[in-house]
């Protein structure tokens, strides 16, 4: 059965996306992370046009993360002040970030660096993950106990000026790094479609030292806003959101998210981190090669629309 | 055609209470020192893209009046239908290795070229007329006017790039050619049949009909023919275009519903 997308202006086949939508679901419930960068490097594989796979993947993102912000809205573990800080960078960054998405597309280079950026940070991310949870995993074998650095310890980033009290995360730290990093992340959310959320997490725990159990809330609070915020800007300025690709992928993420917790509830912390580590490798690695690999066609044609 | 318009030009005068007699008689054809005259008909005006749209062959009906019965029954008449689509302007970019990575490099941007290019005819056409008079109406893939406009970097690539958008948009089904797919089906009936490929683009689309004799190009006929996307794509498409704003705060809203009542749905208490 074959459904047409208005936006991407093409039809597509509906059990294709519907798989792929409950598949990264299963994965980001499963792993609890938002997807995104799942979602899109998949609907580029399967000939969505890049700008609609990033401005739908960002869409899909905040359906994805609004229950986990929900229930830590709830249960009140989060820095909402730390979250606005952050948001005020991601903001921007989104914004910047979406000029930079039209400048790219005008050039004829949006392809390219879309890839190229999503194989630097799966790979990146995915080897440092296999790295971290191979290691885990001996030493959880030899018996010994897991040492990790406390957080709260002082590093160079404490040392820079503009400090501002974040009294919920305990800490007295320079706004200089957290809106950098929330600019970021804006920068990534509208041009590759992610959340970013695989990117900020570690960053919060190891570079900011915020502590732990307000680490994921107050992410999800800054990535549902700039998720949001993207989709609109990308919306009213390349007319590149597809809302029945975005909905398919939605509902179809939704439910198999929900057999993904389960699963991953039965499944060790290292053993889960190696398998996401795989996963977002074998990501990264396919684009590689679109990347290296010489094409059947070296030439392409781009017309008005958004499609080839 | 021309006859069809002249009826309308007649019924609008009548209706603006003016006297029709101001209006001249149109010319029958182009040429009038021929006697054949060429006529065609679809039997819609309008295609809906549905939701399955799997692409759709259109026959296109002809008439030739006034012909000389000999030079038929010789095969001296010749007819090329063209469905053309709507116009847009093309960028080809061309792959080169950088640094071992594909990058495109070099672009040429083309005057707007018809989106689309379906062409049947009653014989191929180099054994129709002479490549000259073709290329002088654009009729056929290799002939359609590829005009570049803006900085062109390296002009000696030219032809390639043409070559390759030609290629590409032949590989791709978005032109093609039938050079058997027009037939006469009685002394002065025709029918031709043109593809329609599921990529089809948006927009007016114009069905050309070329007559041609003993080589001579005779007449043409056009009819326009519109491919419209169905109510609710259409919807879909007018509201992100042109409330973009609003279609963009609906997508959130569907995302933050859908999200929000999955987890109540399925939430473990």
């Amino acid at each position: 059965m074959t459904v047409y997308l208005p936006i991407a202006e093409l039809s597509v086949n509906v059990f294709v996306i519907l798989g792929m939508g409950a598949a990264v679901g299963f994965l980001s419930g499963m792993f609890g992370v938002g997807g995104g960068f799942l979602i899109t490097p998949l609907l580029i594989f399967y000939n969505i046009p890049p700008a609609v796979a990033v401005a739908t993947g960002a869409n899909q993102v905040v359906a994805s993360s609004i229950s986990g912000a929900i229930s830590h809205f709830r249960r009140g573990t989060l820095d909402i002040k730390l979250g606005v800080v952050l948001l005020v960078g991601g903001l921007v960054g989104a914004t910047l970030g979406v000029r930079l998405f039209v400048l790219l597309r005008q050039l004829g280079q949006l392809d390219l660096i879309v890839s190229l950026l999503y194989v630097i940070l799966l790979g990146t991310v995915g080897g440092l993950m296999l790295y971290e949870s191979i290691n885990s995993m001996r030493r959880a074998a030899r018996n010994e106990t897991v040492t990790m650095r406390k957080p709260g310890q002082h590093n160079w980033v404490h040392r820079l000026p503009f400090k501002m009290r974040f009294k919920r995360s305990k800490l007295y730290l320079s706004v200089i790094p957290v809106l950098a990093l929330g600019f970021s992340i804006g920068i990534l959310t509208s041009i590759m479609g992610v959340g970013g959320g695989f990117i900020m997490v570690p960053a919060m725990i190891y570079l900011l030292r915020i502590p732990t159990n307000v680490v994921i809330g107050t992410s999800l609070f800054q990535i549902i806003f700039v998720t949001a915020f993207t989709t609109v800007v990308q919306a009213t300025t390349n007319y590149s959101v597809d809302i029945v690709l975005a909905g398919l992928l939605m509902i179809a993420g939704v439910i198999g998210a929900q057999y993904g917790v389960r699963v991953g509830q039965r499944m060790r912390g290292e053993q889960l981190r190696a398998g996401l580590a795989l996963l977002v490798l074998a990501v990264g690695i396919r684009l590689g090669l679109g990347l290296v690999l010489p094409p059947d066609e070296i030439y392409s044609i781009e017309t008005g629309s958004l499609g080839y | 055609m021309a006859r069809l318009f002249a009826l309308a030009a007649l019924l609008v005068s009548v209706a603006c209470g003016q006297a029709a007699a101001q209006f001249g008689e149109p010319p029958r054809s182009l040429n009038s020192k021929f006697r054949e005259h060429l006529d065609i008909g679809i039997s819609t005006n309008e295609i809906a893209i549905a939701p399955d749209f799997r692409g759709v062959d259109i026959t296109v009906f002809g008439a030739v009046d006034g012909v000389d019965e000999f030079l038929l029954a010789i095969g001296a008449y010749d007819i090329i239908v063209a469905l053309e689509g709507p116009k847009r302007q093309a960028i080809v970019r061309r792959k080169e290795r950088v640094a071992g990575i594909w990058v495109n490099r070099h672009s040429i941007l083309f005057e707007p070229i018809p989106a689309s290019y379906s062409i049947s005819s009653t014989r191929t056409l180099d054994s129709i007329t002479k490549p000259m008079e073709l290329a002088t109406r654009d009729t056929g893939i290799d002939n359609i006017r590829l005009v570049p406009t803006g900085a062109v970097g390296d002009g000696s690539r030219l032809s390639e790039f043409r070559e390759a958008f030609r290629r590409i948009k032949q590989t791709t089904g978005l032109y093609q050619r039938d050079p058997s797919g027009v037939q006469f089906v009685s002394k002065s009936l025709f029918k031709a049949s043109v593809r329609l490929p599921a990529n089809i683009p948006i927009g007016q689309h114009t069905v050309r009909a070329e007559l041609y004799r003993n080589g001579q190009f005779i007449m043409e006929a056009k009819v326009p023919l519109r491919v419209v996307k169905t109510g609710l794509e259409q919807f879909t498409y007018d509201l992100a275009h042109q409330h973009a704003l609003l279609y963009g705060c609906l997508s959130v809203l569907f995302a933050v519903v859908t999200g929000w009542l999955g987890s109540l749905l399925f939430r473990r208490d």
